[in-house]
């Protein structure tokens, strides 16, 4: 299980939450402060899982953004590891290297990228040019029916 | 798939050029980039600009305050609301919250178009939570848009449906969804399979009728579609992982299709074939081969292909390597498997990188319950991960010690653990740390860590602690020896005078001292009463503490003569402002005084023995006959009076009524003073409560009282809990001695010179950790492959009567082969079953209660063929062991025809049949439905020409089933080819719509044998007709608060009202109340009182159920029914 999603830079600044179980909004601010600090105290040759109240989390960082996902005790660490980092793909052919500041300026982007269940390669796009297209809403629908997509499209669902 | 979506977006390019926000002109970069320039864009500028928390607050007032006014002002266009809508959900973001917002969320969800409906639903989706009512109101756009022709609104309402729907609503999508999974398109199946994913984990009862179409969507054409059904096998599967054995042919062959490459390379991820896909597979294997040979031999060849596979170095790999060990340890074992799967976490332990290692120990925690020997073999690697600097894997490593603890090597496990606990800080490792020490138990390591845990420990450790110490050991002399040390150390703790200890742990130490400080000779009683005494006086020390240490002083007390101290406390706390702590000071007062009687009352080292309680109160009667003889009113139990006092206020009655059918049975059965046995343990708290002991003083002050209670009265939770738990304690203390002495130099062996100082401390350190998991393991490595090839052995025979497994690997054959082999069982049962097609009409005619069989005997006769199938389709009786063919052949055989007892062949009950037999017997099962009960009558039939000595029948109890009186059943001696039977009552106690009762038999030929078999008992089986008045009805339905609604289409050949009540009336049981017009009512109850009501409408060849209850699972599974026995017919 998943309980959260996040991304959050160096100074601490959210850039995106999503929570899959419900969280009262006062006890994420407080929640979120809390696993930033304890990712950042970790030095770059300690391992990405850190253990946290009672459940894990398990960060990867890019620049300096980290992206912090909590999950239960039944979740394989390394598949979750890597499916920050296939995220991170999916967001990097969307955006076209993407940034930090993009992350922060298209929200609701990536919302839906992550809500319509991206989480796969970008090897999926290759079928599908995402750029030649006008309309701002296509390459989600690209992706979508892309069919690597759907399976990685599940292993999110999961855990929604 | 892409075709489609192109088609459908270029069926709508003006409205995409329109609506093109935000985006600058080419001036963005990427495609979803927002402009820097919008309003969104100078948000987040100047949020980032900001330096402290307090501008930020004030910034985002403001903005909430602008967005406010424009959201609310009715000119707002739906474009510039969905710009409102991504900063509101910005807002959130950051922690203020706006829920003025939401109500527009769902207002542009429904009237946006393609653009701003989906980021409607997206703010919905993170705005609202599963309960919040205003996600009712977005039922309708989600109705709405699932009819619609345009795929992008179908998809977008079923993502939305996958990630929050009202549980209450499910109805009103369902059918919607149901279709959906014929859909042409996969992304709309796959996204229709996800939703109902949702709805099994919200509401698994409402799907249950659609577990075929599961089955369907596994053996889907699209591969993405078939991944979103795993979810929800894996879901099902761990809960009941013995439903979909035949299942595993067709994971398997999945799994090796993705293995060998055949997905399309779209599925690749770093040329790594569909890696989540794969784990969910293995994870989804592993539940099901668990302790089950057979199904574990499916799966040999393609664990082993896995394993090679997954050979390139990627993280993905290490993931999929992990999940592969694990179920390779978790199936049935075998051995070349094992070797492999070790390797690989050698592999990964070993390995420089860091996560690696993490993911190998973990690895190695798993594995280590079922094989010792590894961790002897990764020894060294373990001792430097212990050492390792950083604190995630030195805490893995502890908790792979902790499994591997054992009697000699607790000392420094339990070590290694408290310096662990001294560095770390955070409070929920330190919980769990200590509640692992706890279990490795030690005096010294306790009194640690009581300091260092303080309060935050929970409450079972020292109720542990304290048993253990009261119940000692096998060896009464160390339990001598344990205690005086506990009890010196104790003394020892509290001499120094100011030092400030944690509530527990002084409650603790209250308690030893004043059961064992006699055991410690040389100290003076006087002395710790002085203690004690200086504790009661401290302010930090809680009332409940001081209760403990009352009690203390009272045992102390009881041994010694006459003390200054003991009177002091009296004095002292007579007038104390704390009830509790003067009841105590009366009562040691009054003890005191009479030495002998106090002796009695507080024997020595008497925690063990348990307590004569007597529960009836039958001392008091006396006293009541008394009471009752002066007119006083007879005792009335609580639930009672309260239900006399709402029935005086006729208003409003918010009681169910289920509730009170349950409370005039049980009240009917309390005739005056009897009181039960529930109600005068609750007495026992009025012991400690001053304000009860008040009003009762004439009975609470009798000594008698006091006596039945004993010291215990002082420790009354604790002491019960004492008596109750009688699990074998497996800690180890031998080497309990050797630790207060020091470590025992005698465990470390002489090292060679050649090692370096460190390495030899580090092979010291191994030595003294793995010690004792080398020789005996070995030995319990043999044990457990004994008993593994015994079980086996003793299974093969069983099995070997399988001529032909039901398995079938190929994919699409699945659900017919099913469906036949179900058949097969089916008529192998009729034919074996002792009443034969000429009985089947007698049967029938009994099949039902009385009560309803009276009113529709008439029809029956016509109905008879219809309801003969489906009393086979509710009542399957499950069987496991032997197989159904071996099953058919068998009970053709048998001369023994065992028949029921004239008094039950009355009574409406099922066929005779088999249930499971062995060489020497055989068991058959009949269902008798009696008016208030369902009986299962076991028939035992001795089939050899010897008697059978002490045959016992065991049934187990479950979550969903209780049986009444006794679960066992003794036939000391069955004769050579004769029958005995017994006769058990089951009610359910969790609703299911079907659920298996396991039970096993054994006896006593040659040698003991154990035949275990399982009865499929349905909800239709404790289901009866509830007779009732239409006013009646009207009454109940008004005071019961679950309900369930649903439309089922009816076929065409029973299309009025009365032929479908004629079905439901006939197949489930149900009393028909009253028809008027188009609508029905019907009513029933699930044994032994808990009603259920429906109301029945016809309109346009649908039939629209209404189901009311006050238990919140029957409608539901009611429900199911109906839809079976209406398609069915």
């Amino acid at each position: 299980m998943i309980k959260f999603f996040l991304m959050v830079n160096k100074q601490g600044q959210t850039r995106l939450s999503r929570y899959y179980e419900h969280v009262e909004i006062n006890k994420r601010t407080v929640l979120e402060a809390e696993v930033i600090k304890n990712c950042l105290s970790r030095s770059k040759d300690e391992c990405s899982f850190v253990e946290y109240k009672d459940f894990k989390l398990v960060y990867r960082q890019y620049a300096a953004l980290f992206i912090v996902v909590g999950i239960d005790q039944t979740e394989n660490e390394m598949a979750v590891y890597e499916l920050i980092h296939n995220f991170v793909e999916v967001l990097d052919k969307y955006f076209s290297r993407v940034s930090e500041l993009d992350v922060s300026f298209s929200v609701s982007e990536i919302h839906l990228l992550s809500l319509f269940g991206v989480c796969s390669s970008s090897y999926c796009l290759h079928s599908t040019d995402c750029h030649s297209s006008q309309c701002r809403c296509s390459p989600i629908l690209h992706l979508e029916s892309c069919s690597i997509w759907t399976e990685c499209t599940s292993f999110w669902m999961k855990w929604c | 798939m892409s075709d489609v979506v192109e088609r459908t977006l270029s069926a709508l390019p003006g409205l995409l050029g329109q609506h093109d926000p935000g985006a600058g002109p080419g001036g963005a970069g990427g495609p979803g980039r927002v402009s820097a320039s919008s309003r969104l864009g100078s948000l987040i500028r100047s949020i980032t600009a900001l330096t402290s928390k307090h501008e930020e607050e004030k910034l985002i007032q403001q903005e909430l305050t602008s967005l406010k006014a424009t959201v609310s002002a009715p000119s707002t266009t739906l474009r510039l609301m969905k710009e409102c809508m991504v900063r509101l959900i910005y807002c959130e973001m950051l922690g203020y919250e706006s829920s003025f917002g939401y109500i527009h969320a769902i207002k542009l969800a429904q009237q946006g178009n393609l653009l701003e409906k989906r980021v409607g639903y997206l703010a919905v989706s993170l705005f609202l939570h599963e309960n919040h009512e205003l996600l009712l109101l977005l039922v309708n756009t989600v109705v709405k848009d699932l009819q619609s022709t345009n795929l992008v609104e179908v998809c977008m309402a079923l993502t939305v449906v996958s990630q929050i729907f009202p549980r209450e609503m499910i109805p009103a999508v369902l059918p919607l969804i149901e279709d959906k999974l014929q859909h042409s398109k996969e992304i709309i199946r796959r996204k229709a399979v996800q939703a109902l994913y949702k709805f099994y984990l919200i509401a698994p009862n409402q799907v249950q009728h659609i577990h075929d179409k599961f089955r369907k969507a596994l053996c889907d054409r699209d591969a993405g579609v078939m991944a979103a059904s795993l979810h929800i096998y894996l879901q099902m599967i761990k809960e009941n992982s013995s439903g979909y054995k035949d299942l595993t042919g067709s994971f398997v062959t999945i799994l090796k299709q993705v293995v060998g490459g055949k997905l399309s390379a779209d599925f690749n991820y770093h040329s790594v074939p569909a890696p989540w896909l794969q784990i969910q597979l293995l994870r989804i294997l592993g539940l099901l081969g668990k302790d089950d040979p057979r199904t574990s031999e499916l799966m040999y060849d393609v664990l082993d292909e896995s394993l090679r596979r997954a050979e390139i170095n990627h993280n993905i790999t290490y993931a999929i390597l992990f999940e592969c060990v694990q179920t390779i340890y978790t199936i049935h074992p075998k051995s070349e498997l094992l070797e492999k799967a070790a390797k690989c976490i050698g592999k990964f332990v070993l390995s420089p990188k860091i996560n690696l290692k993490y993911l190998g120990l973990k690895a190695l925690t798993y594995v280590i319950q079922q094989d010792p020997n590894l961790a002897l073999q990764h020894q060294m690697t373990i001792i430097e991960c212990l050492d390792h600097p950083d604190p995630i894997i030195k805490r893995e490593t502890l908790e792979l010690l902790y499994r591997i603890t054992n009697g000699q090597n607790v000392i420094v496990i339990v070590q290694k653990m408290l310096d662990y606990l001294k560095e770390g800080q955070e409070e929920y490792a330190i919980i769990s740390l200590v509640g692992k020490i706890a279990e490795l138990w030690f005096i010294q390591t306790m009194n640690a860590v009581f300091s260092v845990g303080g309060d935050v420990v929970h409450s079972d450790i020292p109720n542990n602690f304290l048993r253990l110490l009261a119940e000692g050991f096998d060896d009464e002399k160390e339990d001598h020896q344990l205690r005086v040390y506990a009890v010196q150390s104790y003394l020892a703790l509290l001499e120094e005078e100011d030092k400030l200890y944690p509530q527990k742990f002084l409650q603790v130490m209250s308690w030893v001292l004043g059961e064992y400080f006699s055991l410690v000779t040389d100290v003076d009683p006087e002395v710790i009463l002085t203690k004690l005494h200086s504790l009661l006086k401290k302010t930090f020390v809680t009332s409940e503490t001081k209760a403990w240490i009352m009690a203390a002083v009272t045992k102390i007390a009881s041994h010694t003569s006459c003390s200054k101290t003991v009177d002091e406390i009296i004095q002292e706390l007579s007038s104390s402002l704390d009830t509790c702590l003067r009841q105590y000071a009366f009562e040691l007062k009054h003890l005191c005084e009479d030495k002998a009687l106090m002796k009695s009352l507080l024997p020595f080292d008497a925690s063990c023995s348990d307590l004569v309680v007597d529960a009836s109160l039958s001392f008091l009667d006396g006293f009541v006959a008394e009471g009752l003889a002066h007119g006083a009113a007879p005792y009335k139990p609580h639930h009672q009076r309260q239900e006399e006092k709402l029935s005086q206020e006729k208003a409003l009655n918010f009681e169910p009524y289920g509730l009170s059918f349950a409370s005039s049975v049980s009240s009917s059965g309390v005739t005056g003073r009897q009181s039960p046995t529930g109600l005068s343990f609750g007495s026992d708290i009025s012991g400690n409560s001053a304000e009860t002991g008040h009003k009762e003083t004439n009975t609470l002050k009798l000594e008698g009282v006091r006596k039945l209670w004993g010291k215990e009265g002082y420790l009354p939770k604790k002491e019960n809990k004492t008596g109750k738990e009688n699990e074998p304690q497996a800690v180890p203390c031998g080497s309990l001695l050797a630790g207060q002495v020091g470590e025992a130099p005698a465990l470390r062996p002489e090292q060679g010179a050649s090692l370096s100082e460190e390495d030899k401390e580090k092979q010291q350190l191994a030595s003294t950790l793995f010690i004792g998991l080398g020789a005996s393991a070995g030995v319990s490595l043999m044990g457990k492959a004994d008993t593994a090839t015994q079980k086996f052995k003793r299974k093969s025979k069983i099995t070997e009567t399988h001529a032909a497994s039901n398995f079938d690997p190929l994919l699409d054959t699945v659900p017919d082969n099913v469906e036949d082999s179900e058949g097969s069982v089916h008529t192998g049962l009729r034919k074996g079953s002792p009443s034969s097609s000429d009985t089947v009409e007698d049967n029938l005619a009994f099949e039902t209660p009385q009560s309803l069989r009276k009113s529709v005997l008439d029809d029956r006769i016509s109905a008879n063929r219809l309801s003969q199938s489906s009393l086979f389709a509710d009542s399957n009786i499950e069987i496991f062991q032997p197989s159904s063919s071996a099953q058919c052949e068998s009970a053709s055989e048998t001369p023994l025809v065992p028949s029921l007892p004239e008094e039950l062949e009355e009574l409406p009950h099922s066929e005779v049949v088999g249930l499971c037999q062995s060489d020497a017997l055989a068991l058959h099962l009949c269902k008798v439905w009696t008016d208030d009960s369902l009986l299962l009558i076991v028939f035992v039939s001795n089939k050899t020409t010897a008697a059978l000595h002490a045959v016992n029948l065991v049934f187990e109890e479950t979550e969903h089933f209780q049986i009444l009186e006794s679960a066992t059943s003794h036939f000391p001696v069955i004769e050579a080819q004769s029958v005995e039977h017994c006769q058990k009552c089951v009610r359910m106690n969790k609703v299911c719509t079907q659920a298996i009762l396991p039970a096993s038999v054994s006896y006593q030929s040659e040698m003991e044998t154990c035949l275990e078999f399982s009865v499929t008992l349905s909800l239709m089986d404790f289901i009866r007709p509830m007779e009732m008045t239409t006013e009646d009805f009207g009454k109940l339905w008004l005071s019961l608060s679950n309900d369930v609604k649903q439309n089922i289409k009816m076929s065409p050949c029973q299309d009025s009202l009365s032929a479908a009540l004629d079905t439901l009336q006939q197949k489930l049981k149900l009393h028909r109340v009253d028809v008027i017009g188009n609508e029905g009512i019907l009513a029933c109850q699930l044994l032994p009182s808990v009603p259920c009501l429906l109301h029945c409408r016809t309109h346009s060849g649908m039939l629209a159920l209404w189901f009311r209850s006050p238990c919140a699972a029957l409608p539901d599974g009611l429900l199911y029914q109906c839809q079976k026995v209406m398609e069915e017919s």
